[in-house]
């Protein structure tokens, strides 16, 4: 059977790839959830920033992990 | 004549930037294990600038402030404030120093990756980032430790309050995983892939801007000027970016020095 099409690079970049897809739609709930409740009582702005900043540090790590996941697993 | 230069420089067609970037040729001492790339000196070069910044501004300290102090105690302020208060209240204030240092060294190194001249963000090699989030990570668990000694600290970080019994055997490893390994590796991870890829992006605009305005045939000069305005606005947006991962790389260590003095609730 001959090959017809082939694709040549690296796994590691559709890796990363797919991997980014979970935290760019979490980040992006959580941020729009953050801007209503600042909306909804401005003066917990402060407080809800914090919380914000806190549950991007942990949604980001996935797709963190998915950056390096690609050196990681040889 | 400078276009005919560039023609005979360029026309081997269109390099793309790579990793490479970040490892520039051994500028001085090499061969020693002193050696230091362009990258090492912009990070010298900073800290200098720091120091004599900060000197200047708190020389000869008024009490209403005027010039240079002035716009040193706006810097202060802005990490006592908006992080150390607003994220640990009160009991942040022997922080406020290590958080105060962190800030502007990161935001230093971050910023030279858009200064005409040396335009490499110090952080963008992995050494700086992994030393920061090491040593925020020992600040951390030290203060932790300190407060509330050895078994205690652990237990409130491994076995958080209000699970059922069972349900330690899935949420400990992950406690532990998600504390003690994840948060310094996401710190470093975070601020180097930041500052990595905008230098990447800002080499690869401008150029593409250079090789399709001299090199590439006759319709594609065109792209050659839309390369440039995306170029432009990376700069911006590179400014954007070198502040916002100072000021969230301060931040979450604040979240996590306040997540280890907490009360387990």
């Amino acid at each position: 059977m001959s090959v017809l099409a082939a694709i040549s690079g690296n796994l590691n970049a559709i890796g990363y790839g797919l991997a980014a897809i979970g935290p760019g739609i979490g980040i992006g709930v959580l941020v729009g959830k953050a801007l209503e409740a600042i909306a909804r009582q401005p003066e917990a702005a402060g407080i809800v920033r914090t919380n914000m900043f806190l549950g991007i540090a942990f949604t980001e790590a996935l797709a963190l992990i998915g950056l390096v996941a690609g050196f990681l697993f040889v | 004549m400078i276009r005919a230069w560039l023609l005979a420089a360029e026309s081997t067609g269109f390099e793309a930037p790579s990793v490479k970037e970040f490892f520039p040729p051994v500028a001085l001492f090499a061969d020693s294990v002193f050696r230091m790339t362009r990258i090492n000196l912009i990070g010298m070069l900073m800290t200098l600038v720091l120091v004599v910044f900060f000197t200047l501004a708190f020389r000869r300290p008024q009490f209403v402030p005027r010039g240079v102090q002035n716009a040193g105690e706006v810097a202060l302020n802005f990490v006592r404030v908006n992080i150390v208060e607003e994220v640990m209240g009160a009991k942040g204030a022997p922080f406020t120093g290590y958080l105060t240092t962190l800030f502007f060294m990161v935001l230093a190194f971050n910023v030279t990756g858009f200064v005409p001249g040396l335009q490499i963000a110090g952080t963008s090699v992995i050494a700086i980032p992994l030393m920061l989030a090491l040593v925020s990570w020992v600040v951390f668990n030290v203060s932790g430790i300190k407060h509330h000694g050895v078994g205690h600290y652990l237990k409130n970080n491994l076995f958080p309050a209000g699970v059922p019994a069972p349900i330690y055997l899935l949420v400990t490893p992950i406690e532990f995983v998600s504390t003690f390994l994840l948060r310094p590796m996401t710190l470093t991870v975070r601020l180097l892939a930041n500052m990595m890829s905008g230098h990447l992006l800002l080499v690869l605009f401008f150029s593409a801007t250079s090789y399709l305005l001299f090199d590439a045939a006759g319709f594609l000069k065109v792209f050659g000027l839309a390369a440039y305005a995306m170029g432009f606005a990376f700069t911006l947006f590179e400014v954007l970016v070198a502040f916002l991962q100072a000021y969230i790389f301060t931040l979450l260590t604040a979240v996590y020095i306040d997540g280890a003095l907490a009360e387990s609730h």
